[in-house]
């Protein structure tokens, strides 16, 4: 059903919701034209006139302010209108519901609505519910998934390595609340990579974690032995409810990506890191700084990543 | 199948690509060069006007600075039809602002990639002049666009649809085909 809902019956994308479920061809398409945008970005007119008089809403009922501000920034260099609404809690706690929040926002001629929500699959149940002409961008929701952000790192891998297919890649963190490793995951077996590696502590590793086609480590040393890509997650804090790890620091210690344990990834191995970091707990800043890492191209990326989402949504 | 006949195609000889291109380039060379009044870039269209300009610039056997121009963001039918799924990066690797420069495409028809390749590399820069030089023009422009340089005029019916084609080793040629 997931599926279906993405996909519009001649196999386009008509919302984007989860790396789960979607073909390689759609996927492909989006970095081909994400690429495209690149080159626009670096342009002396940084906007091209595709969604001129479309209205995007970016309604976000969870903090974000990166991704929100790259949803912004993406639609108005495809020179949309854009309505930012921090919903938080101020409507939910009145007691409106979600579905009735969103057929307010319809009611004010939406085209498209960008969504982060702290419960999982939030974008997918206002997606069953637009009208036709309203395309759903999934901003991240609970620990479910973050589309753009796994389009993004891929984006990022194929720009620095070329490809995916002769790929040792390693997800490094707390996997167990992150989205952001889910969306990767999908984006990573479904383009080919044939060797996805995550390196976490067991108390930071969803059960199923096997059932997602990954090659399990419990220690950095063995898990980074050759890989071409580094992923680091954030250690969401915020996220954690009672003690599943001792300390930030005994974290840093066993988990934290150094220069040392670098050393045993490949010598060209990148660096990535969704944002925001934690300098000394999931990362040391030698090496967020360093050569290898590629943390602010992937900022740079994202923007044109989410205009070719949003542009091919808006066409379909 | 249909059952009515098929459209068809045009019996008019078509003529060599090639040969257009030693025609075009004739006209072209004399108004290239450094001096302000001259033609100082190319800028060829996605996909076939690229072709026509590398043909050029091989027939020339000059190094002028080349540009290449993707307009499917600037298409006036994208609501309508969408992105088109292949889109390909612009690349201009040279200032726009004040220069003078020759457009090329392989064919011109309504004028409307013309209107939106002009548009595209206006967001590049104000040039001082863009000139057009096209392969074939098969006239029913909708557009007030006309061309500077033109390899031939041809007459196709309504219907008809040509293309250019390149074959792997680099050989030009033209489809004619009945539109979809």
């Amino acid at each position: 059903m997931k599926n279906n809902l993405q996909l519009t019956e001649d196999g386009q994308l008509r919302h984007l919701l989860s790396l789960d479920g979607l073909p390689a061809r759609i996927l492909t398409q989006i970095l081909d034209t994400a690429a495209s945008f690149v080159a626009v970005g670096e342009r002396e007119v940084k906007s091209v006139p595709l969604l001129r008089g479309k209205a995007v809403f970016n309604i976000f009922f969870e903090n974000s302010t990166r991704t929100r501000t790259t949803f912004e920034i993406a639609a108005k260099r495809l020179s949309a209108d854009v309505v930012n609404l921090n919903v938080g809690a101020s409507s939910q706690s009145k007691g409106e519901t979600l579905l009735d929040t969103v057929a307010n926002l319809a009611a004010m001629h939406a085209d498209m609505f960008v969504v982060r929500h702290a419960a999982a699959g939030a974008a997918h149940l206002i997606a069953r519910h637009v009208a036709p002409h309203i395309s759903v961008v999934n901003a991240g929701d609970g620990r479910s998934s973050h589309p753009t952000q796994g389009l993004l790192d891929m984006f990022t891998i194929r720009h620095f390595k070329g490809g995916f297919h002769n790929l040792r890649v390693a997800i490094v963190g707390d996997v167990l609340h992150s989205r952001v490793a889910r969306s990767q995951i999908h984006g990573l077996t479904t383009l080919g990579c044939p060797e996805v590696r995550v390196i976490a502590p067991k108390t930071l590793l969803p059960r199923d974690v096997s059932n997602l086609g990954v090659h399990v480590y419990h220690n950095m040393e063995q898990g980074l032995k050759d890989v071409d890509v580094v992923m680091m997650l954030r250690l969401q804090n915020e996220r954690m409810q009672g003690a599943r790890l001792p300390s930030a620091g005994e974290f840093y210690k066993h988990w934290g990506l150094t220069v040392e344990k670098l050393r045993h990834a490949k010598p060209d191995a990148i660096v990535m890191h969704p944002g925001p970091m934690n300098r000394g707990v999931e990362i040391d800043s030698e090496v967020a700084d360093g050569p290898q890492s590629v943390i602010l191209a992937q900022v740079t990326f994202g923007i044109a990543v989410r205009m070719a989402v949003m542009s091919i949504l808006a066409g379909n | 199948m249909s059952r009515f006949a098929p459209f068809t195609v045009t019996t008019m000889p078509l003529p060599s690509p090639e040969q257009l291109i030693v025609r075009l380039a004739d006209q072209i060379a004399p108004i290239l060069g450094a001096e302000s009044t001259q033609i100082s870039a190319l800028v060829g269209i996605h996909t076939g006007g690229v072709w026509v300009m590398d043909a050029l610039l091989a027939r020339l056997g000059r190094d002028l600075p080349r540009g290449v121009l993707d307009i499917s963001f600037y298409r006036d039918d994208f609501s309508r039809i969408g992105l088109h799924p292949q889109v390909k990066p612009s690349d201009i690797p040279f200032d726009i602002e004040g220069r003078r420069v020759l457009l090329i495409d392989d064919v011109l028809y309504t004028g409307r990639t013309i209107r939106a390749a002009m548009n595209t590399l206006f967001d590049y820069g104000r040039p001082a002049a863009i000139r057009l030089a096209v392969l074939v023009d098969r006239g029913g422009r909708e557009m007030p666009i006309c061309p500077d340089f033109v390899g031939a005029h041809l007459e196709l019916a309504e219907h008809e649809n040509i293309a250019l084609t390149r074959a792997d080793e680099g050989t030009l040629g033209f489809k004619v085909n009945n539109r979809a």
